[in-house]
């Protein structure tokens, strides 16, 4: 670890632990030297102004920045203590440890059954018992399976917004990750969905490792353990939220969630 | 006022829908006038009889009349036929020549196998030698006539089919001696038995061949006698009468029956009398087979080309150039394409493959020479860009969330391709390939030079062993029509048979796209995504 910084807390046993990061798009730097510990069946939200690299940031922890022409990363990010830039790691493997949920809902054109056993069906899958096990268990923590129960194989596209977002979540819980990475799910939403999402993420913590990148403060708020504060690129603050958002150390920080910047 | 009324862009509007008429407007008349011409074609006219005010008369069916430019005098032409006759089909009379009209209803319309109609009235049968001339003016007791000498033509076809078997036979113990010399084995011990077996062969040919000629003489006992308008006598014997009707005692259902009759015609059998008369099944056969072949060689090589430059190719200045060299690809005339066909497949590829496997029917060529696969190859290369093009665009029209969301679900990217962009691509790849076949149906100079041929001996696909023969010549519809409309030795007689192959044609390419766009369109249905 780094220097010792009063505003950013150390954790003890972090599952994701994030060292030195720093991420360059061809010339211009979008990281630079994040660290940071993430605890395991915790909510950690990231916060700060559009552009402040919170988006990068939780794509390299599923590797998604691979698919990306042009993009470097320097540092070390470890999950579970292994390096996951190492080469003998295998993406497939991390990815189906580290599931992700994206700002634009994604679900395939097909079935709302098919949707949820995607991945399981990658992974070779196919015992039907398994699948419609998992397809059941997924929904429910997912709390879209009163909704859609009675239309498992209609097509996905007939969803609400928030639905959908459901859907991807329950697709996401479908392979058993231990870390759910969610790029701001509900900016897309209404207020109700969106209620309906944080209910959701509540109780899915706990279970899972939750990193969700938020704009909206009051959300982080009200749904998340710790809060890392981001701007160009850096990490201000991070620590409980109820101490970042009631008494941040750095005045940036305070500037932002008041409102008074951002 | 004037200021608003151009930034509203009315006149550019008016432009557009103005164009888009245009094009409308241009294609409906290319249809109207192929539909026009060719429906009726068919369809059996009346038979008109002129008397002439010089008391000659003319039978035939009257096909347009117009004023004459030069001296303003309305003229008509008719159809006259009875080539061997009159040495023309079409004549043009003066209106103020012709002192009367008349619909004869014992007038004939003959389609014979030579010489295209004949018009005239029956005088009497002459059957086996024995003169019936009581059977005149009915058409019952001729087609009856017809009938009966059909056992005799059965028979001689059966023996036809047994001299083809027999020359088989003898081709193929001809090309085992052949390669036995090849290897320089001149004293095996196989070429005794072949020589022997070569001359059985060779006697049974003469004896059935001798058996042919004299059922060909007994068909010829069989004659009918017609007299022109005139009077003048034609002695037809019945063999040569393909069908024969009396149009003008024609009800509306017999005609219907009639053009039927035609159609199925035109649908199942041989052209006769170079192409201008009967079927256009070996045309239809070749057309369709022509496109399937072509499809099923460049349809996989133009998607995954067209995979390869957008999923898996690193963008540089390599790809850019590959890509705009495939654009380009569709711009180079389509002859182009057919002459580096001749040379690469036909002379290349062909002769390379004469040299292995046929050396001993050197120097007659196996594959050395213009045959379907060929063509169906040069095609091939004339409308892989197409799919390409369209394989990347849809593609590219996938949102990225899919990709995304597949592979955040530890999906890799041949599984996210396989499982979920090709499905989703397939719409617009169905595009592709239906532009790709509407052009290579309607191509024609290519294949010219790389193996379609006015008049193919066999089909592609036959009984005889190995039944697929992709190394044969094959007669196509688009030739057909430059063929007959500008190659044939009787270009008016011809002119029926021009527009109704257009039409088939034009319905063969319809029948298949719609089938495609069918296709393309249930796809769309499953596998559209609702972007909000």
């Amino acid at each position: 670890m780094s220097a010792i910084n009063p505003a950013i807390v150390t954790i003890d046993n972090p599952q994701v632990e994030i060292d030195n990061l720093n991420l360059f798009y061809g010339e211009s730097q979008a990281l630079k030297n994040v660290s940071f510990g993430i605890p395991q069946f915790n909510v950690t939200a990231l916060i700060g102004p559009s552009g402040c690299g919170k988006s990068t940031l939780i794509r390299c922890i599923n590797r998604m920045n691979d698919l990306v022409d042009n993009l470097r990363v320097e540092g070390l990010i470890k999950i579970d203590g292994e390096d996951i830039n190492h080469p003998s790691l295998d993406v497939i493997e991390l990815r189906r440890k580290v599931g992700m949920v994206f700002q634009k809902w994604n679900p395939f054109p097909k079935s709302i059954y098919e949707n949820v056993i995607y991945g399981l069906r990658i992974a070779g899958i196919s015992n039907k018992e398994v699948l419609d096990a998992t397809v059941e268990k997924s929904l429910q923590k997912a709390a879209l399976w009163n909704e859609v129960k009675d239309r498992l194989h209609g097509s996905a596209m007939g969803l609400s917004g928030g639905q959908m977002q459901r859907l991807c979540i329950a697709r996401t819980i479908a392979v058993s990750p231990e870390i759910i990475l969610m790029d701001e799910p509900c900016s897309a939403l209404d207020p109700r969905s969106t209620a309906h999402i944080e209910d959701l993420i509540r109780e899915l913590q706990g279970e899972y490792t939750i990193i969700i990148v938020t704009h909206n403060m009051q959300q982080a708020a009200r749904i998340s353990d710790y809060t890392a504060y981001m701007y160009l690129g850096e990490l201000i603050e991070y620590g409980p939220t109820n101490k970042l958002f009631t008494m941040p150390e750095r005045k940036e920080t305070e500037d932002y969630i008041t409102g008074r910047f951002g | 006022m004037t200021k608003k009324f151009w930034r509203q862009g009315e006149p550019y509007v008016w432009a557009t829908g103005l164009s888009l008429s245009l094009i409308l407007m241009l294609t409906f008349l290319l249809v109207y006038v192929v539909m026009a011409n060719g429906i009726g074609v068919f369809w059996p006219n009346r038979i008109a009889l002129a008397t002439l005010k010089d008391n000659s008369f003319v039978l035939g069916e009257i096909i347009q009349e117009n004023i004459k430019p030069a001296t303003g005098q309305k003229r008509l032409q008719f159809k006259i036929g009875n080539r061997d006759l009159y040495d023309l089909d079409f004549k043009w009379f003066n209106a103020e020549d012709i002192a009367a009209i008349t619909y004869p209803p014992r007038a004939y319309l003959l389609e014979r196998q030579e010489y295209g109609n004949f018009y005239g009235f029956l005088n009497q049968l002459e059957l086996n030698g024995l003169a019936r001339p009581d059977l005149n003016d009915k058409l019952e007791p001729l087609e009856a006539a017809l009938k009966s000498i059909e056992p005799l033509q059965d028979e001689i076809t059966a023996l036809n089919s047994r001299i083809a078997e027999i020359n088989q036979r003898i081709e193929t113990i001809q090309r085992k001696q052949a390669r036995l010399r090849h290897q320089g084995k001149a004293e095996d011990r196989q070429t005794g038995p072949l020589a022997a077996r070569d001359q059985e062969l060779q006697a049974d040919f003469t004896k059935v061949v001798a058996e042919l000629n004299r059922k060909k003489q007994e068909l010829l006992q069989f004659e009918a006698v017609f007299a022109d308008a005139n009077g003048l006598i034609k002695r037809i014997p019945l063999v040569e009468i393909v069908r024969a009707i009396q149009p003008n005692t024609m009800n509306i259902f017999a005609k219907t029956g009639y053009y039927i009759e035609r159609l199925r015609e035109l649908f199942f059998a041989e052209p006769r009398e170079s192409n201008t008369e009967g079927g256009l099944f070996p045309a239809i056969f070749g057309t369709i087979m022509l496109i399937f072949l072509m499809s099923v060689l460049s349809f996989p090589l133009g998607v995954i080309g067209g995979i390869y430059l957008r999923e898996y190719a690193k963008d540089g200045i390599l790809v850019r150039m590959v890509r705009i060299a495939v654009n380009n690809l569709a711009g180079i005339p389509s002859i182009v394409y057919g002459i580096f066909g001749l040379g690469f497949f036909v002379y290349g590829i062909g002769g390379q493959i004469d040299q292995l496997f046929f050396a001993e029917r050197l120097p007659a060529p196996t594959f050395g020479t213009g045959g379907i696969l060929w063509a169906s190859l040069t095609l091939g290369l004339l409308t892989v860009p197409v799919v390409i093009v369209a394989t990347e665009e849809a593609l590219g029209a996938i949102p990225p969330g899919i990709r995304e969301g597949s592979q955040a679900l530890a999906a890799t990217r041949f599984q996210t391709l396989t499982r979920l962009l090709l499905p989703m691509a397939s719409p617009g790849i169905l595009t592709g390939f239906i532009l790709a076949m509407a052009r290579a149906a309607g191509e024609v100079a290519p294949l010219m030079i790389t193996g379609v041929v006015k008049l193919a001996p066999a089909l592609p696909i036959d009984s005889s062993f190995p039944f697929l023969h992709l190394n044969r010549k094959f007669m196509h519809l688009g030739f057909h029509i430059y063929d007959i409309g500008f190659q044939s030795p009787n270009v008016e007689a011809a002119k029926p048979m021009v527009y109704v192959t257009t039409l088939l044609l034009i319905l063969i390419v319809l029948i298949m796209t719609s089938t495609a766009i069918y296709l393309r369109n249930k796809m769309r249905a499953r596998y559209s995504v609702i972007d909000v």
